[in-house]
């Protein structure tokens, strides 16, 4: 596919992990202890497994899977809200196919529709407004999850039905932003993380400059990335060179796809219909101050948290449960008590298992380096490019819905 | 939902609802074109432009110039690589081998 398979070219990794040693082994910090690098985003923890990279990278860096896989995110408490509306009489409960395994406190989604809840999977919030354009008498949900990267998607679409009148249509906001939660990081204590790969396909819509302060305030640098090997490894050796030339920047690896000042016509779309929460709860990370949104009053009628009563609970986390530690990089997946063992991606019991983008559910599908199975480094390249393009849903034959 | 997928748009299908044909991998769907079409232009001049499709949306044009660009570096740092290789030492994670 073009635009995918170039930038998995082996002989080009092979150079870049090169340059990577070479930066490594100069590097103090390395000499102390791991220099440790966080992906912000689950797209980038996908590739990072799907492609076994860290057994490209020498043992002196470590990356840190961060908190960007929307679903992995989501507190018990929304799920539940999710299965209450699902359950609801007289709604179709539209959602991606990534929400339907996350555990609720009762169930997921996906018992619910096994118990007779009306629930269907769709590819687009486009494909939910339809399904309301087509059935008029039924109350259609769509369940809006993710960052920045879908937010303008879910806008477009309440504007949409807007200007169609479409009013058997609602959307229950479970929108995140990154800026928020990459700060919040920041300051939790435990950290101690030298540089960022920034998330590619956030950064498209809201540009560079947001970052800005994580350079110039908390001294570390930022490369955003794509989502190939290549990008991701080059992004890396930037990072590395950033350090080794004692600079702290926001650099963009990403130019083919991420204009400086990201997408003004879907900024506008998101500042239409949505405002910022006061805060929003994040499964293993806690309430984080405003790093949700809902819907403006204006949209007050497209809202479902508004047009229906839900039961809004807070619930903790299962004790066994250790997805928080593992999503601010204190422990590794296979750290986790219950990894493998009472947590598997049949049967999750934390939502890091549920999603590919997932940290644990990642290691348990592809292997963890630091654990067996091991792989040859050239081995490793070589396998680059002949591991398949994404089993991406747009691609799918049959339809989702 | 976040992974995003290149498509190429062949054709508009509606400039209303902002609907175009974009063949994604052999496979054509109608997408949303709203975010990629230029503040003053229209919406057949995208017709051809290569754009990254999230969830049913084109959210990006993707930049062919610059691809190559980063290829091209990517490329010449390969080469450069080859002329300073010395050999080194160094622990690694899966072992290196013959070098
Ligand atoms: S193994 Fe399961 S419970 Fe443990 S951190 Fe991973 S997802 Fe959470």
């Amino acid at each position: 596919m073009k635009f995918v398979d170039e930038f998995r070219d082996p002989g080009k990794a092979r150079a870049l992990a090169r340059r990577i040693d070479a930066l490594a082994a100069r590097n103090p910090i390395c000499r102390r202890r791991p220099l440790q690098l966080m992906e912000v985003c689950g797209g980038h923890t996908h590739t990072i497994f799907k492609y076994g990279l860290e057994q490209l990278l020498p043992e002196a860096i470590e990356l840190v899977h961060g908190p960007g896989c929307p679903v992995c995110v989501l507190p018990m408490g929304r799920v539940d809200d999710c299965v209450a509306l699902a359950e609801h009489p007289n709604i179709l409960f539209t959602t991606y196919g990534d929400a339907m395994r996350v555990p609720g406190s009762r169930k997921s989604l996906m018992q619910a529709r096994a118990e007779g809840a009306e629930v269907r999977l769709v590819y687009s919030p486009m494909d939910a407004l339809a399904l309301a354009r087509d059935q008029p008498d039924r109350e259609v949900v769509f369940f809006a999850l993710g960052f920045e990267t879908t937010m303008p998607s879910t806008a477009l679409t309440v504007l949409r039905a807007e200007a169609e009148g479409i009013d058997n249509f609602s959307v229950f906001c479970n929108h995140i932003t990154i800026i928020p939660t990459i700060k919040a990081i920041l300051d939790s204590p435990e950290l101690t993380l030298d540089g960022f790969l920034g998330p590619g396909h956030v950064s498209m819509v809201i540009g560079d400059a947001p970052y800005a302060f994580i350079a110039r305030h908390y001294r570390k640098p930022l490369v955003i990335s794509g989502f190939e090997p290549l990008d991701i490894l080059q992004a890396i050796w930037m990072v590395m060179v950033q350090l080794d030339e004692g600079r702290c920047e926001v650099e963009n690896q990403y130019r083919r796809v991420v204009p400086e000042a990201g997408n003004a016509a879907a900024l506008r779309a998101v500042q239409r219909v949505f405002r910022l929460r006061e805060f929003f709860e994040w499964r293993g990370l806690g309430s984080i101050d405003h790093s949700g949104v809902r819907l403006n009053e204006a949209y007050a009628r497209f809202d479902a948290e508004r047009r229906y009563s839900l039961p809004n609970l807070r619930i903790a986390d299962p004790k066994a449960c250790q997805c928080g530690e593992v999503l601010k990089g204190a422990i590794k997946p296979r750290q986790c008590k219950v990894f493998g063992t009472a947590c598997t991606p049949e049967t999750p019991l934390g939502s890091l298992m549920v999603s590919s983008e997932g940290a644990c559910a990642a290691v348990y599908r592809y292997g963890d380096p630091a654990g067996p199975p091991r792989r040859d480094r050239t081995e490793a390249v070589d396998g680059l490019a002949s591991r398949d393009a994404a089993d991406h849903p747009a691609t799918s034959q049959e339809k989702p819905t | 939902m976040c992974l995003g997928i290149p498509g190429r748009i062949v054709s508009i299908v509606d400039d209303e609802t902002d609907t175009a044909l974009v063949e994604i991998a052999g496979i054509r769907r109608a997408i949303n074109i709203a975010c990629v079409v230029e503040e003053d232009g229209r919406h057949a001049d995208c017709v051809g432009d290569w754009v990254l499709v999230h969830v049913g949306f084109a959210m990006s044009r993707i930049d062919a110039e610059e691809a190559a660009r980063t290829l091209e570096l990517l490329r010449e740092l390969g080469e450069m690589d080859e002329e300073l290789r010395q050999p080194q030492a160094s622990a690694r994670r899966g072992g290196e081998h013959g070098r």
